[in-house]
C-alpha cells in the first residue's frame, strides 16, 4: 500500500466524514468495538478494521467488505467506545456511499416468501432503509 | 393517568398480542392510552447520516401531533421508542435540522413532548409495588430471562431508560409478577435485528447465542419489548421446535403482565409465535391462564 | 558479660520454618546468657520495648537480635539499645531470615539447627565487642554541580538559594544544555528559550553561584563533606572579564565553519557566541579553524575588538575548589544516526534527527523557524517520523525505552502541522508511551485535531530516490505493508549518556549501568543518591527523562545536599579497619585491594594507614594482609575464631 496525502485524503473519505459526522482519526484502534460486536461471526473485517482502512484512505476496500452490510446498528460499539466514535454512523456512511447513487444490496423480490410471511413489518422497513 | 399512545405499524400487524395484552392490562391498572389521531410509521431505524434530515420527517410529524394532544407520548415497541426519542433529541439540540424539518412538515415543534416507554409508566407512575398488589395470578417461580436488546438502552444519553450495561427495570417488573428473573450475560447483546433479511446471510447466530445463554441459566421464558427481537429469538429456534428439542418461548413483557392480571389466551394472543408459549404457563400452573394451549 | 538474645518470628517468615521454642530451649543453658526470649515482630514498638526493658531490668551488657538482615534493621535495634543506655555497638543482629529461614524453607529441622548456630556465633561476637563511638567528619558547606543543563541549573539554584556557594561546571561555553536547542516543549508547547532564559540569567548572576563554563573536571579526590576538585577552564582566547559581548569580532571574522549548536545545519564564525541568549554571553575562538591558529595570520578580531579582549596566548586555567557535596547532571546525547544504516542517515540529507528538527522549527534556528528540508530548502509536504530508532532494540541498539521520544515526536508532528497546514505527518511507532500529566491528551490531539497519521510498525528501510525519501514500513493494525515517498524523515533516535560520562564516573568513583547511565543507590528509595556518599545524580545522566522529571530530580538532589549541609559535621561508623603498627610491614597489598581508596602507605614510617572516613568496613584488607596486621573494629581475628568455634 502506497500512502500519500492524495491517498489518505480523498473526496470519498471527506464525504464519509460529512455523512457520518465522525472524525475518523479520533479512533485509536483499541478494538473495544470489535470485542463487543455481536455480529462479527458474519463479518469479513472487524469493525475497528473498517475504521483503520478509512484512516489509511482505503475507502474502496471498506466499501467492498461484507461487514458494512452485516452491522446491525445496535450501537453496542458506540456506547462503549472510549473515544466517543459513533462507529454505526461510519458504517451507515459507507452503506450510503453505495446506496445513494441508486444501487441496492437487497432485492425485495428475492426475500423468501416463507420469511416474508412471518417477519415483522418493522424488519422490512428497517431493511429497506438500510439496504436499498 | 392519561397518555397519548403511539402503537407503530408492527403492533397493528404481526405483534397484535403485544398491544392487546397491554391495553387490557391498562384497564386494570387505571392507565388510559389514547391513540394519537394522526401517526405514521416512525421509520423503524433512526437515521445515522447526519447530512440527511429526510428520515426525521415522519417521526417529527408524530411528535408534533402529540404536542397538539398535549400529553406525554407512550410507546410499547423499543424501536419506536428509540426512533421517537432520538428524533426528539435532534429536534431539541440541532436548531438547523429543527428548522429544516419543521418547515417541511409545516409544524411548529421544538421537542416539547416527553416520550416514554410503557415500562417507565409501570416503574415510575404506577410503581412495581402497587403493580404487585394488582396481580391475581402470580407467575410464581417461573424462571424468566429479561431480554433488553439494544433499542431500549442505547445510546444511553439519548434513550436509555436504565443503566446500559446493568439494566434491571425488566427484572424488577418480573419480580412484581411473582416470576423468578434469570440473570444471564447476553441480555443486552444485539439479536441481529434487520440483518435477518440479508440474502444468503442467516445472521442467526447472535440470536441463538442469546437464547442459549438464557437457557443455560435455567430460563423457561424470555421476555422482550421489541417485535423484531421477539421474532429473531423465536425464529432462531424454529429448527429446535421442528426437531422437538427443548425450546424457550419468547413473549412480550405485557403478555406476562396480562397473564398475571388474570387474562386468558384471547387477550394474550400467542398466534404467530414459533415456540408455543402456552405449555409453559400451564406448567407453572398459572390459574388465570387455564385453557391456554 | 550478660548477653540477651531476642528471637523474632517475623510473622511466619522465620517462625514458619525455624522451630523457635526448640531454639529457645537449646539456648537456655548457654554460657552467660542473661536473657532469652522471642516475639512475633521484634521491630515493632512493643518488640523494641521488650529489648529496652530487658537491658534495664536484667542489666544486660550485650544484645543479639536474631531476625532479618542487618541491612534491614541493624540501625533500628542499635538505636533501641542506645535508648536503654547501652553502647549501640554492643548490639548485633543474627540474620536467621535471609540466611536461614528463607533459603531453607523446605528443611525446617536443618534450618532450626542453623539458626541456633548463627545465634551462638553472634553471641560469641558480642562477647568481645568493644564500646565504640561514631567518627565525626567535618563538612565543607559548598557544592559542586557538574553539567549545566536544566537539571544542573536547577540543582545549583536550589542550593544557592539556600545560601550555600555552588561551583557549576559546564564543558560547553554556555549553560542550558539541550533545552537551549529545543524550539517548543511538550506538553504545553511553550517556547523553550522563553522558559529557559530567565533561569539561565538567574544562574549567571546569582551571588552564590560561580559559573565555570567551557570547563571540565580535571581531578577530584576526598570524600563526603571534603572533596578536593580541580577544574580546568579551557582557553577561550578571549578575556571574558574584559569582553563586553558586543559581537564585533564575530561580525568581522572571515572564517566560516559549521555551527555545533545548530547541529551543522548552519554556519558560524571561528569566533562565536553559540546563540543570542547564551549565558554567559561571551565568545570563544575555535582554535581548530581560526586562521590565526591554522595559518598564523589574520588576527582581525584582535584588531577590531574595542576593549582589547582577544588573547591568542590565553592558556587553560586550573582552579582548585574544596566542596562538601557533588551533583552530577551531565545529561545525554542522541545515539549517532549514522549507526542506523537502514535509515539512510548521513547518506540522505533529508533524513534528520529529533534535535535537528527542533532547530528547523526554532525561530532563531537556521531557517528562522520555517520547516525547510536541508537538501534544497523546500518545504516538505510529507514528513515521516520514526520512533524507537535504536531504542527497544536489543539486537542493534539498546533494550531500554528512551521515554521522551513518543512525546517529542507527537510534538514534532503537531508543530509541523502548525507550520505546514497542508502537509501530512506520518508517525511509525510500536506503542505510544505518554504517561505524564496531560501527555496522553497531548498525543490524542495530534491525531484528532492535527490529522497526524500514526502507523503501527517499525520501518525497515529508508532511501533516497528522485528527490524523495522512500520509506518502507508496515501497519500491523491493517496488516498492510506501507510505502511512503516522503520529502523528509525525522528519526527519534535513542537517548544515550553524554559522551565522556563513563570517564567522569570513574573519576568520581561512582558506578554506571551497562549503558553508561549513572546508577542510583536504590532504584526506588534512593533515586538521586549515588552509592558514594556525598555524590548525587540528576537529570538524563541517570536515565532518559523529560524536563519536568529532570527538574524534579534536580530539586530532590539539592535537598539531599542541603540536608548534608545542615550541620558542621557528619558521623561515620567506627566499625572500620585498623592497622596494628607493630606488625604491619608496609607491603602495601591492602592499598591495592581497597575499593574505596581508604588506604595509603606512609612511606616514611613504612606503614599502611587507614583513612577511616573512606573505609566502608568491607574487610578486604583484613583478608589480604599477609602478616595479620589489619583487622576490623569489632571483628578482630579472635572474635572470628570464637564465632567459628561456636558453630563447629
Ligand atoms: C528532540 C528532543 C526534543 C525534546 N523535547 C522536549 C520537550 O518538548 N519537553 C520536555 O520536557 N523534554 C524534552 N526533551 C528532553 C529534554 O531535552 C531533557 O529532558 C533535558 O534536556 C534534560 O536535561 P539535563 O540537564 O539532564 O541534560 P542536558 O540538557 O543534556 O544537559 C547536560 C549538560 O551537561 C553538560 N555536560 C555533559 N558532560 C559534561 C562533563 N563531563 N562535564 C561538564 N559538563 C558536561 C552538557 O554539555 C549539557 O550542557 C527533548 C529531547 C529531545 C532529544
Ligand atoms: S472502540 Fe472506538 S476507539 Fe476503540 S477501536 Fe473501536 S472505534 Fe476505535
Ligand atoms: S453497530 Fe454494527 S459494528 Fe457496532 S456493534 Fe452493532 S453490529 Fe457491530
Ligand atoms: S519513548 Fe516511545 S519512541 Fe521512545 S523508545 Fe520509548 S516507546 Fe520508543
Amino acid at each position: 500500500m502506497k500512502l500519500s496525502r492524495e491517498v489518505i485524503h480523498t473526496e470519498d473519505k471527506r464525504k464519509l466524514q460529512d455523512i457520518s459526522g465522525e472524525e475518523i482519526l479520533s479512533c485509536y484502534q483499541c478494538g473495544k468495538c470489535s470485542a463487543g460486536c455481536a455480529m462479527t461471526s458474519a463479518m469479513d473485517l472487524l469493525p475497528h478494521q473498517v475504521i483503520r482502512l478509512l484512516q489509511l484512505g482505503q475507502v474502496q476496500e471498506a466499501l467492498d467488505s461484507k461487514t458494512i452490510w452485516v452491522c446491525a446498528s445496535c450501537l453496542a460499539c458506540s456506547a462503549r467506545c472510549p473515544r466517543g466514535m459513533s462507529l454505526p454512523n461510519v458504517m451507515e456512511s459507507l452503506r450510503s456511499t453505495f446506496l445513494r447513487p441508486g444501487d441496492r444490496c437487497l432485492n425485495p423480490a428475492e426475500i423468501p416468501y416463507e420469511l416474508l410471511e412471518i417477519v415483522p413489518e418493522q424488519a422490512l422497513v428497517a431493511a429497506f432503509r438500510k439496504y436499498t | 393517568m392519561v397518555y397519548s399512545y403511539f402503537p407503530g405499524c408492527t403492533l397493528r400487524a404481526k405483534a397484535k398480542g403485544f398491544e392487546s395484552s397491554t391495553l387490557a392490562s391498562c384497564e386494570v391498572l387505571g392507565v388510559c392510552l389514547e391513540e394519537l389521531e394522526e401517526w405514521q410509521c416512525c421509520g423503524a431505524t433512526f437515521p445515522l447520516q447526519i447530512d440527511n434530515s429526510f428520515p426525521l420527517v415522519s417521526p417529527t410529524r408524530t411528535l408534533a401531533s402529540a404536542k397538539k394532544a398535549g400529553r406525554e407520548l407512550v410507546t410499547l415497541c423499543s424501536a419506536c421508542l428509540n426512533v421517537l426519542k432520538r428524533t426528539n433529541h435532534v429536534i431539541r439540540e440541532d436548531l438547523d435540522k429543527r428548522e429544516k424539518v419543521c418547515a417541511f412538515i409545516e409544524e411548529d415543534y421544538s421537542g416539547e413532548v416527553e416520550v416514554l416507554h410503557f415500562l417507565e409508566i409501570l416503574r415510575d407512575e404506577i410503581g412495581f409495588e402497587a403493580l404487585a398488589r394488582k396481580v391475581v395470578a402470580p407467575l410464581s417461580g417461573l424462571p424468566v430471562a429479561a431480554y433488553y436488546g439494544c433499542l431500549l438502552l442505547r445510546p444511553p444519553e439519548e434513550v436509555g431508560i436504565d443503566d446500559p450495561e446493568a439494566p434491571k427495570v425488566l427484572e424488577d417488573f418480573l419480580l412484581a409478577l411473582g416470576c423468578d428473573p434469570v440473570d444471564y450475560p447476553y441480555k443486552t447483546e444485539c439479536c441481529g435485528s434487520y440483518v435477518v433479511l440479508q440474502p444468503g446471510e442467516p445472521a442467526m447466530s447472535p440470536s441463538r447465542l442469546v437464547v442459549e445463554s438464557a437457557k443455560s441459566r435455567g430460563a423457561k421464558v424470555i421476555v422482550t419489548s421489541c417485535p423484531l427481537c421477539q421474532f429473531n429469538l423465536d425464529y432462531a429456534q424454529s429448527g429446535s421446535v421442528e426437531r422437538g428439542e427443548n425450546a424457550v418461548p419468547v413473549v412480550y413483557f405485557t403478555q406476562l403482565l396480562a397473564a398475571a392480571l388474570g387474562f386468558g389466551e384471547e387477550i394474550l394472543q400467542f398466534d404467530g409465535h414459533i415456540v408455543p408459549p402456552g405449555l409453559i404457563f400451564q406448567s407453572v400452573g398459572v390459574g388465570g391462564c387455564g385453557g391456554l394451549t | 558479660m550478660k548477653i540477651g538474645v531476642f528471637i523474632c518470628h517475623c510473622g511466619l517468615n522465620i517462625g514458619g520454618v525455624v522451630d523457635i521454642p526448640k531454639v529457645l530451649e537449646a539456648l537456655s543453658g548457654y554460657d552467660s546468657l542473661g536473657h532469652v526470649t522471642d516475639y512475633r515482630y521484634m521491630c515493632s514498638d512493643p518488640g523494641q520495648q521488650l529489648i529496652k526493658d530487658a537491658i534495664r531490668d536484667k542489666g544486660l551488657t550485650g544484645v543479639v537480635v536474631a531476625a532479618c538482615s542487618p541491612a534491614m534493621h541493624e540501625s533500628t535495634f542499635r538505636r533501641t539499645t542506645e535508648a536503654a543506655s547501652l553502647n549501640p555497638f554492643r548490639c548485633e543482629m543474627a540474620n536467621i531470615r535471609e540466611q536461614c529461614s528463607w533459603p531453607h524453607r523446605g528443611e525446617p529441622e536443618k534450618a532450626t539447627q542453623k539458626a541456633l548456630e548463627i545465634i551462638k556465633a553472634s553471641v560469641e561476637k558480642v562477647r568481645k565487642n568493644q564500646e565504640l563511638s561514631p567518627l565525626s567528619i567535618p563538612v565543607t558547606r559548598q557544592a559542586l554541580v557538574i553539567g549545566g543543563g536544566i537539571a544542573g541549573m536547577q540543582a545549583a539554584l536550589d542550593i544557592a538559594d539556600a545560601g550555600y556557594n555552588v561551583a557549576l561546571v559546564e564543558r560547553l561555553p554556555y549553560i542550558g544544555g539541550h533545552m537551549a536547542q529545543l524550539s517548543e516543549t511538550f506538553p504545553t508547547l511553550d517556547c523553550s528559550q522563553c522558559i529557559l532564559t530567565p533561569k539561565s540569567s538567574e544562574v549567571g548572576s546569582h551571588p552564590n553561584i560561580d559559573l565555570f563554563t567551557n570547563s571540565e573536571i580535571h581531578a577530584i579526590s576526598g570524600y563526603v563533606g571534603n572533596f578536593d576538585v580541580v577544574i580546568r577552564r579551557k582557553a577561550a582566547y578571549v578575556n571574558w572579564d574584559v569582553c563586553n559581548g558586543c559581537g564585533l569580532c564575530m561580525e568581522k571574522c572571515p572564517v566560516k565553519t559549521d555551527s555545533d549548536f545548530e547541529l551543522r545545519l548552519a554556519k558560524t564564525k571561528a569566533v562565536s557566541i553559540a546563540f543570542p541568549q547564551a549565558v554567559p554571553n561571551r565568545p570563544v575562538i575555535n582554535s581548530e579553524v581560526c586562521r590565526h591558529f591554522t595559518q598564523g595570520k589574520c588576527g582581525v578580531c584582535e584588531k577590531v575588538c574595542p576593549v582589547g579582549a582577544i588573547n591568542f596566548r590565553q592558556e587553560d586555567a586550573i582552579i582548585d575548589r574544596k566542596v562538601g557535596a557533588v551533583v552530577v547532571a551531565t545529561g545525554y546525547d542522541l545515539h549517532p544516526k549514522t549507526r542506523v544504516g537502514e535509515y539512510g542517515y548521513g547518506v540522505a540529507k533529508d533524513v534528520i534527527d529529533g534535535l535537528e528538527f527542533e532547530r528547523l522549527n526554532s525561530a532563531s534556528g537556521p531557517t528562522q523557524g520555517e520547516i525547510r528540508r536541508p537538501s534544497d530548502g523546500k518545504i516538505p509536504k510529507e514528513v515521516v517520523f520514526i520512533q524507537c530508532v535504536g531504542s527497544r532494540d536489543q539486537e542493534n541498539g539498546y533494550p531500554y525505552c528512551s521515554k521522551i521520544c513518543c512525546m517529542y515526536t507527537a510534538k514534532h508532528a503537531r508543530l509541523y502541522k502548525h507550520k505546514v497546514p497542508d502537509g501530512q505527518p506520518y508517525v511509525f511507532y510500536m506503542d505510544i508511551r505518554a504517561g505524564g500529566k496531560g501527555y496522553e491528551e497531548f498525543v490524542q490531539r495530534a491525531t484528532e485535531e492535527e490529522g497526524v497519521l500514526y502507523l503501527r510498525g517499525r520501518v525497515s528501510r529508508v532511501f533516497e530516490e528522485d528527490g524523495k525519501i522512500v520509506v518502507f514500513g508496515v501497519d500491523t493494525l491493517s496488516n498492510k505493508k506501507v510505502e511512503i515517498h516522503a520529502d523528509m524523515v525525522v528519526l527519534a533516535t535513542a537517548i544515550v549518556p553524554a559522551h565522556g560520562q563513563t570517564e567522569l564516573a570513574r573519576l568520581l568513583k561512582i558506578s554506571t549501568d551497562e549503558w553508561g547511565f549513572l546508577s542510583e543507590a536504590h532504584p526506588k528509595l534512593r533515586p538521586v543518591e549515588s552509592l558514594t556518599r556525598g555524590i548525587y545524580i540528576a537529570g538524563c545522566a541517570q536515565a532518559p527523562k523529560d524536563i519536568p522529571d529532570s527538574v524534579t530530580q534536580a530539586g530532590s538532589a539539592a535537598a539531599k545536599v542541603l540536608a548534608l549541609f545542615s550541620s558542621d559535621t557528619l558521623s561515620h561508623t567506627p566499625e572500620v579497619a585498623v592497622v596494628d603498627e607493630e606488625i604491619c610491614r608496609g607491603c602495601g597489598l591492602c592499598v591495592e585491594v581497597c575499593a574505596y581508596d581508604a588506604r595509603t602507605l606512609d612511606m616514611r614510617r613504612n606503614l599502611a594507614v587507614v583513612n577511616e572516613v573512606l573505609c566502608e568496613g568491607c574487610g578486604a584488607c583484613q583478608v589480604a594482609c599477609p602478616s595479620g596486621a589489619t583487622c576490623q573494629r569489632n571483628m578482630d581475628t579472635a572474635q572470628v575464631m570464637s564465632m567459628i568455634d561456636a558453630v563447629i
